[in-house]
């Protein structure tokens, strides 16, 4: 789309303003919403993936080394993982 | 319990059907609960989608959390919709104009479009034996419109039209029965699920998307926002509502109940109580009222299951 | 060369649908609209039309079922009347802000309270701006022709809207015509099969219906309006070519006997008939006068009226429907305001009557053609007249 400020024109709508990209809302930062952010401990990490599957905004994946770990460009900071994480791996802490 | 000593990664499929960017509520267990039922279900699905919280967080112009083919018309008719899209489908892979496979079609919609204004239409779809399923995202109010009571409202919740107040304790009826109703159709599969036990949940999902014919979950659904817990509680909460009887998991299966999560000794409700802001106003007396009730129900839900059990013996 | 048949029009409606291999029927019985529904289920149940019926428990969910149908891309029909059109109401705006093309015919009948299963246009009226395409139709060779072009003209790429068929309910719907029932080599060379171009498809996925933030949502209904407003092309274009197929063509505004017509009444539907009846036996008796047979009321036709009366002094107005409180007929209304900005323009008479199934005989319209001319020359304090009420 070529916008004027971003926005599409009449012209530019789709028929019946269909969206033709599936799952599009991933261009949409949610992150900048948090207060608290979720922080690791590694070492008591047995990467059993609870946290993913608890994630509201299914954010958490494995990194390279296959520790669970937020995107924060998603991660609204809500504390569940850190509160259903049962080996207590994570830890809320205030964003400054 | 659930199977939480197994890993998560071998259980379920890493796509998610649900991006994320969407905007429900930090700590939204409903948003939650609809990433893990399209977790559970591959690609072959289309989703109806019924006014109200899920649909407005998922879908403002020009963005789209969904990654499957996803219809939203009004509030009360996901039902009807999604029959459409059903006998449509039908109509043309009879007609060769479409490939013959399996495609499950999925309405969902939250208590409201369930309960109370689509109730008259998923009779309809359900008596007409529509082949598909239809999930109920029950947050046990209108959140979408600002916390208005609904028929699944819980006895004693504080709402923003049955408020608490000198002469009334919020909401004076008890929660609709709504599994209830759609078994009494006799649809080959009913079932409750929260995601508070995802497995449960997904197994469900399966099980009713594969099921030919009719199928309908109820799925409690904590709203941190509207139910006034902290966010981070919404997963605790949920298992409480279970583990104290609030809210049984259960499935009924060509008419038959069982358990999937059978919970032998019960919590007090008021551990499920206490944790949430919109019964922080009830009194003893009220949270015995409501013990008693949770408590004959399961009692009732119990006896029912067992004397199932003496009639296939 | 088919053969003219007598038969009733509900089921050649019935057999259009039939003709134009509908996949989905989705409908909710109503008097006067049941014989074609009725007509339909049968042939469905005989094998004679392979289409998914679904007997739905409210017109509501009719509507809505039709949605979900076209959304996958199944050619879809329903027919509806009066009280089940006000059940469906809010989702005929979806249907056309979706642009889903659904053709519904719908048996024009009179709204409660008091409930009256008889015929008039408070229905057509109380979803004039639900964006739909809309045609009235004269008599019942009309309605079977209609629906054949309401597929072609509503699943265009260029309009993709849904398209509403106007029958007088009972006054068309229960009468007997001999109507030409073409053959369906015919019609196939006439009616393209159905594509839709964004189906809901799992390999293939898209939103649809999402919720418009104020930054979008104008930029939406300025795209829709203009799709309907130029859908009329697609509509002239379908009925040249179905008059090319055919040979019966039809125009947005049937003008009978408006040579040098100084005075035009303007009516609509099944009355129309009636009403060129007196317009023969007033030219009989040497008077100029015409009638203008409002066919399309969406789009509206703005050029074709204008053009039509233009040599007129005196346009008379016919409705079957009433604005309480408002300027009386709807019709009446929106054809003065299409002609106001004119230099040179007739003078505009509004009668509103034929009411819940009152009948306006040949005589009736006389009258009302010789009074409308009357208070066009002395003028009126009132802004319409409801004609044939006992006072
Ligand atoms: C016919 C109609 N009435 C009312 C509304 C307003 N409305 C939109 S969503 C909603 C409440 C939704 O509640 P629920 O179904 O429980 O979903 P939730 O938002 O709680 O997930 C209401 C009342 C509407 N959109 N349409
Ligand atoms: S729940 Fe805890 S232990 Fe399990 S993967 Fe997440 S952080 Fe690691
Ligand atoms: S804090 Fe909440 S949003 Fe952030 S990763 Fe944890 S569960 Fe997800
Ligand atoms: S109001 Fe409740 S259900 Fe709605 S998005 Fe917020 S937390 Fe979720
Ligand atoms: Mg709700």
């Amino acid at each position: 789309m070529t916008e004027s400020e971003g926005k599409p024109t009449w012209q530019q709508i789709e028929i019946g303003a269909i969206i033709t990209e599936p799952g599009s809302a991933r261009q949409y930062q949610t992150g900048d919403w948090r207060t608290q952010r979720p922080t690791y401990v590694h070492e008591r990490c047995i990467k059993c993936g609870l946290c993913s599957i608890y994630c509201p905004e299914g954010c958490i994946e494995p990194n390279e080394e296959g520790y669970f770990e937020a995107d924060l460009f998603y991660c609204k900071g809500c504390g569940i993982c850190a509160r259903e994480c049962w080996t207590k791996a994570i830890n809320m802490v205030e964003e400054e | 319990m659930e199977k939480y000593a197994v890993f998560v990664p071998k259980l379920i499929k890493k796509k998610e059907n649900f991006a994320p960017g969407h905007r429900a509520c930090v700590g939204c267990a409903e948003a939650l609960a609809v990433r893990q039922t399209f977790k559970a279900l591959g690609r072959d699905v289309i989703v109806v989608n019924a006014t109200g919280c899920m649909e407005v967080v998922a879908t403002p112009l020009p963005h789209t959390s969904w990654c499957l083919p996803w219809i939203h018309t009004l509030f009360e008719n996901a039902a009807a919709v999604a029959s459409g899209v059903d006998s449509g489908l039908k109509a043309l892979v009879r007609k060769g104009r479409r490939p013959d496979r399996k495609i499950s079609v999925v309405a969902i919609g939250g208590d409201g479009a369930t309960s109370d204004i689509g109730l008259q239409a998923i009779s309809g779809a359900l008596e007409r034996w529509q082949d598909f399923l239809y999930v109920c995202f029950d947050n046990e109010a209108y959140m979408n419109t600002g916390i208005q009571r609904s028929s699944a409202t819980p006895y004693g919740a504080s709402t923003t039209t049955a408020p608490a107040g000198k002469k009334s304790i919020g909401q004076v009826t008890w929660k609709k029965d709504m599994p209830g109703i759609a078994a009494a159709h006799n649809i080959p599969y009913v079932a409750t699920a929260c995601p508070s036990y995802p497995f449960d949940l997904m197994d469900k999902v399966r099980k009713g998307a594969l099921t030919p014919g009719p199928a309908y979950i109820h799925v409690l659904s904590v709203c941190p926002t509207g139910w006034r817990c902290a966010p981070e509680l919404a997963i605790k909460v949920g298992r409480l509502a279970v583990e104290t009887g609030v809210f049984p998991l259960y499935e009924v299966e060509n008419g038959r109940y069982k358990l999937t999560i059978d919970v032998p000794q019960l919590r007090p409700v008021q551990d499920y109580l206490k944790l949430q802001g919109r019964f922080r106003h009830l009194s003893e007396e009220t949270v015995k009222e409501i013990q008693d009730r949770v408590s004959k129900d399961y009692a009732k839900l119990k006896e029912k299951i067992e004397c199932m059990q003496k009639q296939d013996r | 060369m088919t053969q003219r048949v007598g038969i009733e029009v509900s089921r050649a409606v019935a057999i259009a649908a039939k003709l134009a291999n509908v996949d989905v029927v989705a409908a909710y019985p109503i008097t006067p609209q049941t014989h074609i529904v009725e007509d339909l289920s049968e042939m469905v149940a005989s094998g004679e039309l392979d289409a998914s019926y679904i007997p739905v428990e409210s017109e509501h969910s009719a509507m809505s079922s039709c949605l979900g149908s076209v959304a996958v891309g199944a050619r879809t029909f329903t027919a509806t009347s009066s009280q089940g059109m006000e059940l469906m109401h809010e989702v005929l705006y979806v249907a056309s802000g979706m642009r889903l093309p659904v053709v519904m015919a719908v048996a024009n009948r009179a709204l409660s309270a008091p409930i009256s299963i008889w015929g008039d246009h408070s229905d057509v009226m109380s979803v004039r701006d639900t964006g739909w395409i809309q045609i009235f139709v004269t008599n019942g060779q009309e309605a079977f022709d209609n629906i054949l072009c309401a597929f072609r003209i509503g699943e265009d790429r260029r309009a993709l809207l849904p398209v509403m068929i106007h029958l007088d309910g009972f006054q068309l719907t229960h009468v007997i015509e001999p109507i030409y029932l073409e053959e369906q080599g015919d019609v196939d060379r006439f009616l393209p099969r159905f594509e839709y171009p964004l189906p809901l498809d799992p390999d293939k996925p898209v939103t649809m219906g999402a919720f418009g933030p104020p930054d979008i949502y104008t930029e939406v209904k300025k795209a829709q309006d203009v799709v309907l407003t130029s859908s009329k092309e697609v509509i002239l274009e379908a009925w040249k070519e179905f008059g090319d197929i055919f040979g019966r063509y039809y125009s947005p505004i049937q003008c009978y006997r408006c040579e040098g017509a100084k005075v035009l009444l303007m009516t609509m539907g099944s009355f129309s008939e009636t009403a060129m009846s007196a317009v023969d036996a007033m030219r009989d008796d040497g008077h100029a006068v015409g009638l203008l047979n409002l066919r399309l009321w969406r789009p509206f036709p703005f050029a074709e009226i204008r053009q039509a009366v233009k040599d007129a002094d005196v346009l008379v107005v016919f409705d079957r429907a009433l604005s309480f409180g408002g300027p009386g007929g709807p019709v009446c209304s929106e054809v003065r305001s299409a002609l106001y900005s004119l230099d040179k323009r007739p003078k505009v008479v509004g009668f509103v009557g034929g009411l819940g199934g009152r009948v306006v005989s040949i005589a009736g319209f006389r009258e009302i053609i010789e009074r409308g001319t009357r208070i066009a020359s002395e003028g009126t304090e009132q802004e319409f007249e409801m004609f044939g009420v006992r006072e």
